[in-house]
């Protein structure tokens, strides 16, 4: 079988681009059309990016391009090029544990079938850097762009919430606590 | 017994590796595999006159393009009509591939196979199908008229008509003192998983082996459709549901034509092969629900309870009727909820129309059989002038009723008889919860800030752990880890949780040492499937009894090892020791190495266990009728399903002038039994409540009349986001148990969505004064109706 991203199909220019995803550095072949989503996942092969819908609406493949979260769907690989991508393996920490974002959706039960999640967790993570310190309400407005069938979100907005916690304090509390939390 | 984890918040073992992007959906899996795409109906209706592959043959990368003209055997028949019932008499299934005609929008005609999907796609649209159309037949209105047809040989579109009655509802409504009659409707929705369906095959030439990973709710199901329609032994298939982003219903319909599609060409090219379906590919091919048209008659005394009550309602099937009747069914037998009509008579027709089919999606016809029964609950309350749950409170059944039988037969064929339950206290926990009493205080201050408010309640019964059975594998390994295995699949419910705390409190060992394994028919290959509520009822006891028959051979080979009785052990956190002596113990690892005589030794425990270290000489190495290792195995089967039941209230704002609809409080209480995880039930619950929020509010299938869906994208069709759902639901719990299982629980899945669209009705007919028969409601619709509506002026004007 044919190597898809060597194959030079029906008179498509192959490019190459060098992508920097979580720090290392991936030199790959592919037309010009192939979606940095399908790049990341199929050519690179980190598939925790997840595609939903495949028209930038329901956030579940969004990756940080130079910290910015951007649909990967709606982003072709060639323009991805020069730039730091992160992806939701990139967000650990750099001991492996789980990074605050990870944790608190651990902690408040914020994921379900866990599809979307990866989409969530790379744009709290993005929104925090920015507003290290939400209320309930900006918690809120800060995944308002990225759908959920599971949750119905309440946990996912405590999961915002005590994420930031965890940041303020450097410090994980028990998972026990912050699930009673996410219940009051 | 006592338990430790079965009850409390544990947070949930599958997080870590989903939050890492560790995952393993379908599509993770082999990149190398080749990809299918679809060539799909444009037309509701239509002939297919010529299929040209012609302009694809010379894409490089296209391996290969099926039409129906291709398949062999079996495949070539229609797909299986999965559950037959007597009142189905004009039952139809489409084909894997379409064959001479289509009838609905997204129906599969042909298939590409190429190197990968871009490659895949562009060869399908280089395929040129030839259609004569045929007039479309859209919406139960006209299905209902008949003038055209959908399948020739159908009279009037009827797939089914089906009649229950217990008394004579007739004669009781004739009788009674006072009479309503309501028209009802709700309109299609569909589960809408953030994952698509997928499906990946992998043909072994030499072994003659058959392993699948798909997106499914039933991997045991696939497996057996796979067999026979490749004409496989079933034991030479593998099905392996991998990570399954959401399934809501939609992922229990199988086989889907690609189930049987991709393992067929990975066989036919000896290659790998997956089907990754898109997003525009969910909306119009895979299935949906909710759609129907009711005519309620009801009679009553001065009290509103309820002497007669007759159903008539119209259920759009689709284009075809895979699944049965299943979803009518259910609606007509749980639309009695909690209440106990003196008589009761139900009549539906299954109509075919020329749109996606029907199967069920979370609630499956419950929230539309709720919605009839609260509306009229309603209209009765609103017809007397009384509470609204003054009228619900005299037509319950009684605790000291329980169990009680309806005289009815439910969806699994058994009689509709409800297990447990106690609704009355179910009702004084809602209005206490939400302030029911002092709500119209709320209302005039509301009113005097010229705000319009109204509330609203519905009460529901969910049959849920439906039969036939399910089974658990419980296994000890040497290492004193425990493996369980059981044949129905995962979601996102949490299932390696919730059975890793049932094992562990019922063998008694520690949470952190025991793995569950969930869909995989390698592991366990009896089981029906994920769906009705069913997983924490099914596999749940399953898994308890298989834990318990581990525990009994434990106790009785530790036992023999510590010169002790069975009965004095016990066994904590993996030790089994004898109660009172701290001294006298030995390792579940360690009996497990007992269990196993053994030949050989491979490390310091094996050794243990060889043939010239333990057993009697005189006897055989293992006991006649006994078996070597330490595991069991236990199925559940029911004679009847059980009841879980709950009741819903929200307060809704409705804005004067731009008919926007606000949630102010959504309250839910809710009786499972007895919760294993606290923390999974309320994520149950919240996640059914946002898809009720959708369905009432926000969710609805547009087709035209030509049979095509306007918003097939997520940018048209308005799937909630954070800041459509209630900031908070409030959860209020009543347990009481199942006396069904040896857990006494009651299924938790499909709840939070069942009351949605009757509640969201009430509330704000209640706000706005003006009756709601229709669902869901936009903010466009509810101006347009108080433009209809001459007492739209007078908001709030009902007594409640």
């Amino acid at each position: 079988m044919s190597d898809p991203t060597t194959a030079d199909t029906d008179g498509e220019t192959m490019h190459h681009v060098r992508l920097s995803v979580n720090g290392a550095t991936y030199d790959i072949e592919v037309p010009a059309r192939r979606l940095l989503s399908d790049a990341v996942r199929q050519d690179i092969g980190l598939t925790g990016t997840h595609v939903g819908c495949e028209h930038g609406v329901c956030g579940a493949c969004t990756v940080l391009v130079d910290g910015v979260p951007m649909r990967s769907c709606l982003m072709f690989a060639v323009s991805a090029e020069g730039q730091e991508v992160t992806t939701v393996e990139g967000l650990g920490d750099a001991d492996g544990s789980l990074g605050a974002v990870q944790q608190a959706f651990k902690d408040c039960h914020g994921l379900q079938c866990g599809f979307c999640t990866p989409g969530f967790l790379t744009t709290i993570t993005a929104c925090l850097r920015d507003n290290p310190d939400p209320t309930r309400e900006e918690a809120s407005e800060m995944v308002a762009g990225n759908l959920c069938r599971c949750t119905g979100y309440q946990n996912i907005v405590s999961a915002v919430l005590r994420a930031a916690e965890l940041q303020g304090a450097g410090c994980a509390t028990k998972p026990e606590h912050a699930a009673q939390e996410a219940q009051a | 017994m006592t338990w430790k984890l079965v009850g409390e918040n544990v947070t949930r073992v599958e997080d870590d590796r989903l939050l890492r992007g560790l995952g393993r959906y379908t599509d993770d899996l082999c990149p190398e595999a080749l990809h299918v795409a679809m060539v799909r109906s444009p037309h509701a209706h239509a002939r297919i006159v010529d299929i040209d592959i012609e302009r694809v043959l010379d894409v490089d990368g296209v391996l290969a393009v099926y039409t129906y003209e291709d398949l062999p055997g079996p495949l070539a028949e229609p797909l299986p009509l999965l559950i037959p019932h007597p009142a189905l008499t004009h039952g139809r299934t489409q084909y894997a591939l379409a064959k001479d005609e289509v009838n609905y929008v997204g129906e599969a005609v042909a298939m590409v196979v190429a190197i990968d999907r871009y490659i895949a796609e562009d060869a399908a649209f280089r395929i040129s199908v030839s259609y004569d159309p045929l007039p479309p037949v859209v919406g139960i209105d006209h299905a209902r008229k008949a003038e055209h047809l959908v399948h020739d040989d159908v009279p009037g579109n009827v797939a089914a008509r089906m009649e229950q009655s217990t008394g004579d509802a007739e004669s009781a409504i004739a009788g009674a003192p006072h009479k309503l009659t309501l028209d009802l409707e709700i309109e299609r929705s569909a589960a809408t998983p953030l994952e698509g369906r997928a499906t990946l095959a992998e043909w072994d030439t030499g072994s003659g082996r058959m392993r699948v990973w798909t997106s499914t709710q039933t991997s045991t199901g696939v497996r057996a459709a796979i067999a026979a329609k490749l004409q496989l032994d079933l034991a030479n298939v593998d099905v392996i549901t991998p990570d399954v982003g959401g399934g809501f219903g939609v992922k229990i319909m199988h086989p889907w034509p690609e189930d049987l599609l991709v393992p067929f060409v990975a066989r036919a090219l000896g290659k790998p092969v997956k089907f990754i379906e898109d997003r525009r590919e969910h909306f119009i091919s895979s299935a949906h629900e909710r759609g129907q048209v009711q005519h309620v008659e009801v009679g009553f005394d001065d009290d509103g309870r309820i002497l007669g009550l007759s159903v008539r309602f119209w259920h759009d099937n689709g284009a075809y009727t895979p699944y049965g009747i299943i979803v009518p069914i259910i609606t007509s037998t749980q639309l009695l909820g909690p209440y106990k009509p003196g008589a009761y008579s139900v009549v539906f027709e299954s109509l075919y129309t020329n749109t996606v089919v029907v199967t069920p999606y979370r609630g499956a016809g419950r929230p539309q059989g709720v919605y009839a029964m609260e509306r009229t609950m309603d209209a009765i309350a609103s017809y007397l002038g009384r509470d609204r749950t003054e009228v619900r409170a005299v037509n319950f059944i009684q605790p000291d009723e329980l169990p009680y039988d309806h005289g009815l037969l439910f969806q699994d064929g058994r009689p509709l008889i409800y297990d447990s339950g106690d609704y009355p206290a179910c009702l004084q926990k809602l209005k206490k919860l939400v302030g029911w009493d002092e709500f119209e205080t709320f209302r005039e201050q509301a009113r005097s800030q010229g705000r319009r408010v109204g509330i609203g309640l519905a009460c529901y019964v969910e049959g849920t752990g439906v039969g036939p059975y399910e089974g658990g594998h419980v296994q000890v390994e040497t290492s004193g880890k425990v493996k369980v295995a059981t044949g129905l699949t995962s979601q996102g419910q949490g299932h390696q949780t919730v059975f890793a705390q049932i094992v562990a409190d019922e063998l008694g060992v520690r949470f952190e040492d025991v793995e569950v394994t969930t869909g995989d028919t390698r592991r366990f290959p009896y089981a029906v499937g994920t769906f009705a509520s069913r997983a924490a009822v099914m596999s749940g006891s399953a898994i308890a009894f298989a834990a318990r028959a581990v525990r009994t051979k434990a106790l009785r080979i530790a036992a023999d090892a510590l010169e002790a009785s069975s009965d004095d052990l016990e066994i904590v956190d993996g030790i089994v020791r004898v109660k009172g002596t701290p001294d006298a113990t030995i390792a579940l690892g360690t009996v497990a190495v007992l269990s196993n005589p053994l030949r050989y030794a491979f490390d310091k425990a094996s050794e243990s266990a060889t043939q010239f270290v333990v057993g009697d000489p005189d006897k055989p190495p293992v006991a006649e009728g006994d078996e070597p290792g330490l595991e069991g195995k236990g199925y559940y089967s029911p004679v009847r399903s059980t009841f879980a039941s709950g009741m819903h209230a929200v307060i809704v704002e409705t804005d004067p002038d731009t008919a926007e609809i606000k949630i102010l409080r959504y309250c839910v209480v809710h009786d499972c039994g007895h919760v294993v995880n606290p923390l999974i039930v309320e994520g149950q619950i919240h996640g059914g409540v946002a898809q009720g929020v959708a369905g009432a509010l926000y969710e609805r299938m547009s087709y035209d009349e030509h049979g095509q869906l306007l918003n097939a994208s997520f940018m048209d069709f308005l799937m909630p986001y954070v800041t459509e759902v209630p900031s908070k639901i409030e959860i209020d719990h009543l347990q009481t148990p199942s006396p069904l299982n040896p857990l006494g629980i009651k299924g938790a899945g499909e709840a939070g969505v069942i009351p949605s669209t009757a509640v969201f009705a009430a509330a704000i007919e209640d706000a706005e004064g003006i009756g709601i028969t229709s669902m869901p409601i936009s903010p466009s619709e509810l101006f347009e109706l108080r433009r209809r509506n001459t007492e739209a002026s007078s908001p709030g004007r009902r007594a409640t």
